[in-house]
């Protein structure tokens, strides 16, 4: 029987959620935008597998890196084009783009496929991996890991805190408005889906070069991408709730496993699968929550409204409607 | 400092909006520029505006020519448009709208805008609190906080187009004495309006257009017959009143409450007759639209009791409601009572249709009947998303029941001119002979003292007034909308 580790199971729910907050964040960051990025799922394969592949043939971790980046930002940036400045329906053109990369991944990755490459090295962080608890916790993974935790606080600085972060938004909630304030919501567009789409690339390298590490067929990422669409909804359009749902996702995912060794009896599957489900689930209880009803429920009492607070979260008004000029 | 337009022409294929408008308007004027739906009024405005760029024409500054192709360009060169349908973001707060195209040094603060913006709303005696999100404001108080911004942004000239349709009578005092301190402090100020009541009590010079020419300027004071003349071509006729003696009771509320709108309903009862015609008169979402939905079956009432025609259709349906008789046409007619990317056939086909094929050539007659009998101008084949204001009106009245017993009515008038207006009513009073029982709601006091036999005043949430029209006066109207009795 497997024995439960509180620490060790923290500590690895921190860092199997750091690709899926990468590509959660780069989502966010895109759609606050009012663009959606279907490509999401196809992205992360074939960053991953060029991550894989630049690290292996280069021996540098952080030109994988930047590889997979430069990969995600080019496939975000075919679907803003096309669906800015070519009126195409950016879906059709997003979901066509995931199973194009993803086939894309699969065939030129295949001669590389289960080879022994390179992978980033574990990184303490001097003194604070020390800490009792959360030293092991926070402070000793991957670089990677780390980046990912700035990455919420960064994300969600730039949206909320600064001047640009006000112009991406305006742009996602009244492209219009925006434009008679001088912005020009195609410029906004194209550069949050680069941004966004830079990030998912990174979510692919973290993949193939440090959680699930090699390139093969499968990869162990599959999936990722769709679950990060729908944690973007989860998180209501903000960076940090949507880390949490990451977080959690992450931790039904772990917690899965431990399950594994306590029932063998049941099929491995069911622990596999269960995120899943429960993930709708989740997504129910926040659409419950802005219900009229909720809100009488929460009347004259302090915890209840912050928690329906909590929960409760917008799209962007304009999400997935294109902006075109007058 | 003036402006001018010089031969604005604007085509849009074989229409022509504007069609050679020369205007000029001087500093520390207000200038008022009138003329019916579809004028061309709001084209010329947004040319000025740098929203819509003209076919041909000049515009000069202070006598020299200049040329710009957005709305951003135009607010550095001093001219700022407050648009009909308001053109910020409902998500965001108060001061982020604010702040949303301001130029901002690196080491601004936001405390530095919101103290910009506190300082300008006291200046003009608007109350804007910065951290309240834009939905939840009225749209008299973004209108506020759009003119506060384009202040900011050095406006000298303020364009407002069709501004007080939809605010309450109290948020357009507090726009017009802010107007007129305005064009004291030597702005221009031009307003848009096919209200001649607004053109009357605030501008000192008027042009009136007409399918997109000028048909003639006056100054002030003005000769209403003769505006009426250069709007219309023609004077359109009042309705006629007809006070009949009230027949059965058709609706009954007893102690009815219900939540939802700014203030809810609070314990409201009354007693509608057959036909009888009660205008409902309040601030916006006072609890006259909370009302109408509980009269529906929209919304169900929290406590209370609610009859139709003697039978108790309390936490009925709207489906009930329509069984028997009832009809509501909502003010939002694109967003609840049309479907915009629907031709006019289409609307028809819905209604018409059996179980399984769609009944065309009965959908096609009805169309073609009823385009004829509304006067509505379009095709049937043309997208209701096209229509002008006035015809989407049109169209909805034509989708009611031949003899309906109980109507609805949100603002039925809303952003129709005068004739459209008169027509709308003209209809709607033949239901009246029927037996009928009409409740509307108006922002318009004027309307309901013409065509209403009772008015109720909705203030909070409670009815704090219920006279026939006959007993009372619009200033008392007035007292009782702001709450005082």
């Amino acid at each position: 029987m497997t024995e439960l580790n509180l620490t060790i199971l923290l500590a690895s729910v921190v860092a199997g959620a750091a690709p899926i907050i990468f590509a959660t964040i780069g989502e966010t960051i895109t759609e606050k935008a009012g663009l959606i990025n279907l490509s999401l799922d196809g992205t992360i394969m074939l960053s991953a597998m060029v991550a894989f592949v630049t690290a292996y043939s280069t021996d540098s971790i952080v030109l994988g890196f930047a590889a997979a980046a430069g990969v995600g930002a080019l496939l975000a940036a075919t679907v803003a084009v096309f669906s800015i400045y070519l009126n195409q329906n950016q879906v059709a053109v997003g979901f066509v783009l995931t199973l194009m990369a993803r086939d894309l991944a699969y065939f030129l990755g295949n001669p590389y496929s289960r080879l022994a490459g390179p992978q980033a090295a574990p990184l303490p962080v001097p003194l604070l991996s020390k800490l009792p608890i959360v030293g092991p916790i926070l402070f000793n993974h991957y670089w990677p890991v780390y980046l990912s935790l700035i990455l919420i606080i960064v994300a969600w600085w730039y949206i909320y805190g600064t001047p640009e972060g006000l112009k991406l938004r305006s742009v996602g909630e009244n492209p219009q408005a925006a434009f008679a304030r001088g912005i020009d919501p195609r410029k906004m567009q194209l550069f949050s889906a680069l941004l966004g789409g830079l990030f998912v690339g990174l979510a692919g390298a973290t993949f193939a070069l440090a959680i699930k590490p090699g390139w093969g067929r499968p990869q162990g990422a599959e999936g990722t991408g769709w679950i990060a669409l729908a944690l973007v909804i989860f998180g209501g359009w903000n960076p940090i709730k949507a880390a949490m749902g990451a977080y959690l996702f992450a931790f039904l995912q772990v917690i899965g496993i431990y399950l594994q060794g306590w029932f063998p009896s049941v099929p491995a599957q069911v622990f596999q699968v269960a995120p899943f489900p429960l993930m709708i689930f989740t997504l129910m209880i926040m659409f419950f929550a802005q219900r009229e009803t909720a809100q009488i429920w929460a009347q004259n009492t302090p915890w209840k409204q912050s928690l329906l607070k909590l929960l409760a979260g917008n799209a962007p008004a304009c999400l997935g409607k294109p902006y075109r000029p007058e | 400092m003036h402006i001018e337009l010089k031969d604005i022409h604007k085509h849009y294929g074989p229409v022509r909006a504007n069609n050679g408008v020369n205007l000029k308007v001087e500093a520390g004027t207000i200038f008022g520029i009138l003329g019916e739906n579809g004028a061309g009024k709001s084209t010329l405005m947004k040319i000025l505006a740098g929203y819509i760029r003209k076919t041909s024409g000049q515009i000069l500054l202070d006598g020299h020519v200049v040329d710009y192709t957005s709305p951003a360009i135009a607010a550095r060169l001093g001219i700022g448009m407050l648009y009909q349908d308001p053109l910020d973001f409902p998500a965001l707060s108060v001061l982020e709208n604010f702040i949303i195209g301001q130029r901002r040094g690196l080491t601004q603060s936001n405390q530095s805008f919101c103290q910009k913006l506190q300082s300008l709303a006291d200046e003009l005696h608007f109350a804007l609190r910065p951290d309240q999100v834009i939905r939840s404001l009225t749209i008299g108080e973004r209108q506020q906080l759009e003119i506060i911004r384009l202040l900011a942004l050095g406006i000298n000239i303020l364009v407002l187009d069709e501004p007080t349709t939809g605010i309450s009578s109290l948020q357009k005092e507090v726009l017009f004495k802010a107007l007129r301190q305005l064009a004291t402090a030597g702005k221009i100020v031009i307003l848009v309006s096919h209200k001649l009541e607004d053109v009357e009590q605030l501008c000192d010079n008027v042009t009136v257009l007409r399918r997109g020419k000028v048909t003639g300027n006056m100054q002030a004071p003005f000769d209403a017959q003769k505006l009426l003349k250069m709007m219309f071509g023609q004077i359109p006729s009042t309705p006629q009143c007809g006070r009949i003696t009230p027949g059965k009771t058709a609706l009954v509320m007893q102690g009815v409450s219900a939540s939802g709108g700014r203030a809810g309903l609070e314990k409201c009862s009354i007693q509608f007759h057959q036909r009888e015609v009660i205008g409902l008169a309040g601030l916006e979402g006072s609890g006259q639209g909370v009302f109408m939905r509980v009269a529906a079956g929209l919304k169900q009432p929290v406590q209370g009791k609610i009859h139709m025609y003697e039978r108790d259709v309390t936490d009925q349906d709207y489906h009930v409601f329509k069984d028997y008789g009832g009809m509501y046409v909502p003010a939002s007619r694109m967003e609840e009572g049309l479907i915009p990317s629907l031709t006019i056939a289409e609307h028809f086909a819905l209604q018409v249709s059996g179980e399984f094929w769609v009944n065309w050539s009965k959908a096609m007659q009805k169309a073609e009947d009823s385009i004829v009998q509304f006067s509505i101008k379009g095709q049937k084949q043309t997208l209701v998303a096209s229509l002008s204001g006035g015809n989407q009106q049109r169209l909805l009245l034509s989708f009611l029941p031949s003899n309906p017993k109980l109507l609805l009515l949100e603002n039925p008038t809303r952003g129709l001119d005068v004739e459209s207006g008169h027509w709308v009513w003209r209809h709607l009073q033949k239901y009246c002979r029927t037996d009928a029982c009409i409740v509307f709601s108006s922002s318009e006091l004027d309307e309901i003292m013409m065509v209403a036999d009772r008015v109720l005043v909705f203030y909070n949430g409670r009815i704090i007034k219920d006279v026939p029209t006959c007993e009372t006066s619009v200033e008392e109207l007035g007292r009782a909308i702001a709450g005082k009795i």
